[in-house]
């Protein structure tokens, strides 16, 4: 099929940016989005402009690395991540957009590529359990209901793309931030810090820039692991307990 | 297929040669390796022995020497965490713009442990010979014996941290059977067994960030090692989004940089992985041991076309339940699958091994699946002049356990096929093809986990170490985290405690040699403005290694391969096309560093792969096979493992031999029919 391309372009972070149109032809529908891009780039390549960055690694959607907005949709048309979406979702003619995430938090660091740095930073600030090497008792010593584990291991499955924050209109981080309090408050090791943790993520969430929730869904419709809403519900749930108990 | 006319230019000549002077014209033969640290005594007391043994550091010290780690994956991301919580100062790098990307994350099938929850017969003997007799006896003693008995503490690590491990409705964990053991001793969390562990590395590594002890460098690559009066001191690395050429110094350097699979191009690895950090070292000093040993997984999803950029593994449990065929005639290859009758189907594994059917070890079904389609029975479009597929078959399954029964258990990756492909294999057989998918080689150490530079230890996929010459299924993994969290903190204790080190001055002229170096590389790659695109050659060193030094390699082929990748490796120094700036992210210097590196190594796996006249795990000769196709071994002659040292650019590479002893068990020829 053949296809028109609007990209967003943009040379470094502090650079103006703006779309450029492409034009590419005979990309099969068994292709991933991203090898169209790398067809193109190649093309670019040859004519002696500079390719296009973007950022990919694992290509098989668990990595969390690669993420752009096609057409104004998070990952584009489908559930999944970019690198997982495939040609056979476009038809022949169609005219696309390519943008980076769109957030204060991940400034752009080079045409689609963004920084988000601020996502390490809000688990730097407790998204975890204290457990030093060595120090951990037989794994069987504590048993974890089955319907706790399964929920558990539901939220764990975020890969921390950051696409919900870019699908939100307020560019609110709550739905990552809400996966990780729901994986580690479900099970009995991640009790002990429970409320500091809540806290002390909400707080660093909110200074990196990430906007509040107003309950659209935009962030679980665009996730490409299917993280609920609810999740967002347990983290203001376990705040306002951390909060009263600590009468902050 | 090998090519009659191999050409015998650029030094390659077939003359065979005695041990002493050059071989084929590519190599030398120098000392033997022999220390390799392990303590003496019986193997199940040398680790505690060795534990006991090295030095300690005292607390309000250990803040005063500093460790450099490269890679976060499972191995560098423990260790990093760690050694921070140990209280050293910690630094830690990955290309990705974040640790938790590491490519330990895309692992789905499961960490083996021998916990023996299941009362089925398991203890870390077994795990120990499972994986001794896995890696077809060509793996050492003492190191694979540890990594069993800390096998245990791993799981109890992980579950601390608040790994979701699958579990019963008991509340205890789930286990399960896998790569061809007969015990349950593999934890798992759904398919992503990968992701969630390191998450948990992770998010341990993160809270050291948070208390100061480690200090994270992402995306920056690590370009070159430095090695001043004889010990690793440091690294040269470049922040890859300002293109900063950056010297970083320490006491000790940790190599945990993952494997080099993706020297075939196409490989089940995530795009940024390499051998860069390695092979850097290898340069300056650190043997590269058995490099052609690489594992291809047979149930990969097949290439689709000349655009395709990685291959996607499907988890080998679906030959749990799948059934493996191709059609008996060439002429139905294109037909339906759906329409070709039972009889005119060819279960060729159920044939050749009635025994073990469609549960062969993956290097026995890789090589059968390739057999079948050089005979022109394979299935799926044309690439190049063969079609390279097989059917993996669940009709049987569905109607024996009913479609829920299968989306239970399969479900995520029946999805993920028809992601790819577009098609639906409830209703259609799916097509699979042996990917390359681990390494096992990878730089020398000794049981300190220390490579031959001192002060260089290296962790996870990125050593030789404990999976011989083929890995079982789930044990890379536990590699990995035995490393990082379990060995190296003790190994690396030992080393400093040595220490006070000298401070090195960023003008001592090792330093300035090898930021010198690293910057020299970056403007003569910048500067050549050819004609051809990084991508091109790599995909041209992919064919040659995947058609020479896959999964069959002969002596004629591989000659050829050697020639070929040599004057690859001339072009593309000469006509690499890489625009951009070197003070600014520019994605095709990264890729260019890289191949720049493969087309070294490339070279280096042939050549190992051509001194070794045996078969053996996942390296199979052509000349050494038993009348009915299978490996043969010959340990007689090949009991050693092949560490190279780098002779110099142009200069033959030198082998040192460290002979394999095995005395807790014995050696047999492996049989799985
Ligand atoms: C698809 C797939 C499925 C698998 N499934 C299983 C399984 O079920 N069970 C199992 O046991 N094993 C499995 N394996 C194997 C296993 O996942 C890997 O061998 C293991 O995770 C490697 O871990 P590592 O820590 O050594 O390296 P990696 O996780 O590969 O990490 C490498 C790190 O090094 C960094 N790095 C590399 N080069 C540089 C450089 N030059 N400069 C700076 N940083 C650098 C990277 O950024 C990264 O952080 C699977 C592998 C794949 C590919
Ligand atoms: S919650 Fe979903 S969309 Fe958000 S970072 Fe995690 S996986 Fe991505
Ligand atoms: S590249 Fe890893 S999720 Fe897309």
């Amino acid at each position: 099929m053949n296809l028109t391309l609007k990209i967003w372009r943009q040379a470094s972070a502090n650079a103006r940016g703006e779309m450029v149109t492409y034009k590419v032809s005979d990309i099969s529908p068994d292709m991933s989005f991203l090898e169209m891009l790398d067809v193109l780039n190649e093309q670019l390549n040859a004519r002696g402009e500079e390719p296009i960055a973007f950022d990919s690694d694992c290509r098989e959607g668990i990595c969390g690395m690669c993420g752009l907005m096609i057409s104004g949709k998070a990952h584009g048309p489908e559930v999944t991540t970019t690198c997982q979406l495939h040609m056979r979702s476009f038809s022949d003619g169609d005219e696309i957009t390519v943008e980076p995430w769109r957030a204060d938090a991940f400034p752009v660091i080079k045409d689609l590529v963004v920084d988000r740095g601020a996502f390490d930073r809000i688990i730097a600030a407790g998204g975890f359990i204290s457990a030093n090497t060595g120090a951990a008792p037989e794994a069987h010593s504590v048993p974890v209901p089955k319907p706790k584990a399964d929920r558990a291991f539901m939220a764990a499955a975020c890969i921390g793309c950051g696409a919900c924050v870019a699908a939100c209109p307020n560019a609110s981080g709550m739905l990552f931030m809400g996966a990780k309090i729901t994986h580690l408050g479900e099970l009995p090791q991640g009790q002990p810090e429970r409320d500091a943790r809540v806290v002390s993520m909400v707080e660093q969430h909110d200074a990196e820039g990430f906007g509040g929730c107003t309950n659209i869904g935009e962030c679980s419709a665009a996730c490409p692991k299917e993280i609920p809403m609810d999740v967002i519900n347990q983290l203001n749930r376990d705040l306002r307990h951390a909060l009263t108990r600590h009468g902050d | 297929m090998t090519d009659t006319n191999a050409t015998t230019s650029g030094g390659a000549a077939t003359q065979a040669a005695p041990n002493a002077g050059i071989v084929h014209g590519l190599y030398t033969e120098g000392e033997p390796l022999h220390d390799t640290k392990a303590p003496a005594g019986p193997i199940q007391d040398k680790w505690s022995t060795r534990k006991f043994e090295s030095g300690l550091v005292n607390p309000a010290n250990r803040r005063k020497l500093s460790v450099i780690i490269v890679g976060t994956g499972l191995a560098g991301g423990a260790a990093a965490a760690t050694l921070g919580e140990a209280g050293y100062q910690v630094k830690s790098f990955c290309y990705q713009d974040s640790p938790r990307r590491a490519h330990s994350i895309a692992a789905q099938g499961g960490i083996n442990a021998a916990k023996n929850y299941k009362e089925d017969g398991d203890s870390t003997f077994r795990l120990f010979y499972d994986t001794v007799k896995g890696g077809d006896y060509r793996s050492r003693e003492t190191n694979v014996y540890r990594l069993a008995e800390v096998s245990t503490n791993i799981i109890d690590q992980c579950v601390a941290q608040g790994v979701p491990f699958a579990r019963e409705y008991g509340g205890l964990l789930d286990n399960r059977s896998f790569g061809g053991v007969q015990v349950s001793r593999t934890f798992y969390a759904r398919g992503q067994t990968g992701q969630q562990l390191l998450i948990g590395a992770y998010q341990a590594l993160e809270r050291q960030v948070a208390a100061g002890t480690v200090e994270m460098f992402s995306r920056h690559e690590m370009l070159e090692v430095i090695v001043a009066d004889g010990k690793a001191r440091g690294i040269i690395a470049r922040d890859l989004v300002t293109g900063e050429v950056e010297t970083h110094l320490a006491d000790a350097v940790v190599l945990a940089s993952g494997g080099y699979g993706n020297v075939f191009y196409l490989s089940t690895n995530a795009m940024g992985s390499n051998v860069t950090a390695t092979w850097r070292a290898h340069r300056k000093g650190a043997y590269f041991a058995n490099p052609c040993y690489t594992q291809i997984h047979p149930t990969c999803i097949p290439v689709s076309g000349d655009h395709q950029s990685k291959l996607t593994l499907m988890s080998e449990s679906l030959r749990n339940d799948g059934r493996i065929w191709v059609p008996k005639k060439a002429e139905d290859c294109e037909k339906d699958p759906r329409e070709i009758p039972e009889e005119d189907r060819d279960y060729y594994l159920e044939r050749i091994y009635p025994s073990f059917g469609n549960l062969v070890p993956r290097d026995i079904a890789s090589r059968q699946a390739k057999n079948v389609c050089d005979e022109g029975r394979g299935v799926g479009p044309k690439v190049g002049d063969f079609r390279r597929g097989v059917y993996l078959d669940f009709t049987d399954a569905l109607k024996r356990m009913s479609a829920e029964a299968v989306a239970e258990k399969y479900g995520n990756l029946l999805d993920m096929y028809q992601r790819i492909t577009g098609e639906n294999p409830y209703e259609v057989p799916m097509r699979i093809y042996p990917a390359v998918h681990y390494t096992m080689g990878g730089l020398w150490v000794d049981y300190d986990l220390q490579s031959t530079i001192p002060g260089l230890f290296v962790a996870g996929e990125a050593n030789f170490s404990d999976h011989g010459a083929n890995r079982l299924g789930a044990s890379a993994l536990m590699q990995g985290l035995a490393d990082g969290y379990f060995v190296l903190p003790h190994t690396i204790r030992d080393y400093l405690a040595k220490g006070p080190f000298e401070k090195l001055p960023d003008s001592h002229p090792d330093v300035v040699e090898a930021k010198a170096s690293v910057d020299a590389r970056v403007q003569k790659l910048l500067s050549i403005n050819g004609d051809r695109s990084v991508d091109s050659f790599h995909k041209e060193l992919g064919n040659i290694m995947w058609e020479y030094c896959g999964m069959e390699r002969s002596e004629e082929g591989l000659l050829k391969a050697i020639d070929l990748i040599r004057g690859l490796r001339d072009e593309f120094w000469r006509n690499v096309k890489v625009l951009g700036a070197a003070d600014t992210l520019n994605q095709s210097l990264e890729k260019a560093g890289r191949v720049a590196d493969f087309l070294e190594l490339g070279e280096l796996m042939c050549i190992d792969a051509l001194h070794r006249r045996e078969s053996c795990g996942g390296h199979f000769r052509a000349e050494s096979q038993t009348e009915d196709g299978e490996a043969l071994r010959h340990d007689d002659e090949f009991a050693y493992v092949a560490a190279w040292e780098f002779g110099g650019d142009g200069s033959p590479a030198v082998l040192h031999k460290e002979d394999l002893v095995y005395e807790a068990i014995e050696m047999k020829q492996r049989s799985y029919k």
